[in-house]
């Protein structure tokens, strides 16, 4: 077991909701993905105008670190090197690809090209953030809770990070789930140790 | 001209989501890299996609790019050219 860091946030979005630490804070139902992606950027008052450029899978991967780093995290305590991403999915960029797929008939969109890789969102984000640390991105059938805390526990264990977002970030057409969590070395109000056990009670409920 | 660089601008904004912009933000005259709108290489190739969609016009010499691409009126100004030699 390792006790050494702790999940000190969480952030979830599926079926149009967005939670932080398991609390409903936004929800557009019967809307389309595009719409209630873009107003979920409106609600929270996000001021980076390169939303609006990204793909849906990279839209729902900003929104998701946004939200789970408002309030939360302190920036300051850690050098930019010092963060690390590592995020996985079942569905790659393939909501992208096909899109891009579709114009290639006609004109192929630039536009549209460069977000056929899923590990994109991972750039966008460290962008956003000054991130500069380890990052990664796999392909699964389903999140897999021992292999992230595994991966993410050997990364802090040689010193490579001091901080790090990790999580599920999975869509494709109008089906979306988004699960992050933060992990640090320092304990706090709430925080739950970083352990599989946690990992997979938040993916799976919005509770360790 | 006027209606050209009016047109351009509204086509600029839909072609690459520039939603927190409006066609009179844009000046005729204002750069549209870097200082200016702050475009990017990306927004670069989809303006060439916006002349070959919208005006039917191919940007032969990549080179000519960025003297084409410098503001709305050097674009209109490419696109007349264009027109004129079709004419």
């Amino acid at each position: 077991m390792n006790t050494q860091e702790y999940i000190t946030a969480s952030c979830s979005i599926s079926n149009h909701i967005v939670y932080k630490n398991g609390i409903q804070v936004f929800e557009k139902k019967f809307t389309a993905l595009s719409e209630f992606l873009d107003a979920a950027y409106l609600h929270f008052d996000i001021q980076y105008p390169r939303f609006y450029k990204m793909d849906n899978l990279s839209k729902l991967g900003f929104l998701g670190v946004e939200v789970l780093l408002k309030d939360d995290f302190r920036p300051a305590g850690y050098e930019a090197e010092e963060t690390g991403l590592v995020l996985a999915n079942a569905s790659a960029s393939l909501d992208t690809d096909l899109k891009y797929y579709g114009t290639v008939y006609s004109i192929p969109s630039p536009a549209l090209f460069v977000y056929t890789l899923p590990n994109i969102m991972i750039g966008e984000i460290c962008i956003r953030h000054n991130f500069k640390g380890e990052n990664a991105f796999f392909v699964f059938k389903q999140f897999d809770a021992t292999f992230m805390e595994q991966y993410v526990s050997n990364l802090f264990g040689n010193q490579l990070l001091k901080t790090c977002i990790c999580g599920w970030v999975e869509l494709l057409e109008e089906g979306h789930k988004l699960v992050l969590f933060l992990i640090e070395k320092e304990k706090r109000a709430q925080s739950v140790p970083f352990m599989v056990e946690n990992l997979r009670n938040i993916f799976l409920n919005g509770a360790a | 001209m006027d209606k050209l660089m009016s047109d351009l601008k509204k086509q600029i904004i839909v072609q690459l989501n520039l939603r927190d912009v409006k066609p009179e933000d844009i000046s005729d005259d204002q750069p549209l890299f870097v200082e200016g709108l702050g475009l990017d290489s990306i927004d670069a190739l989809e303006l060439i996609v916006l002349l070959q969609q919208e005006y039917k016009i191919k940007l032969s010499n990549a080179e000519d790019g960025p003297k084409v691409f410098q503001s709305v009126r050097t674009m209109a100004d490419y696109i007349t050219a264009h027109q004129a030699q079709k004419v």
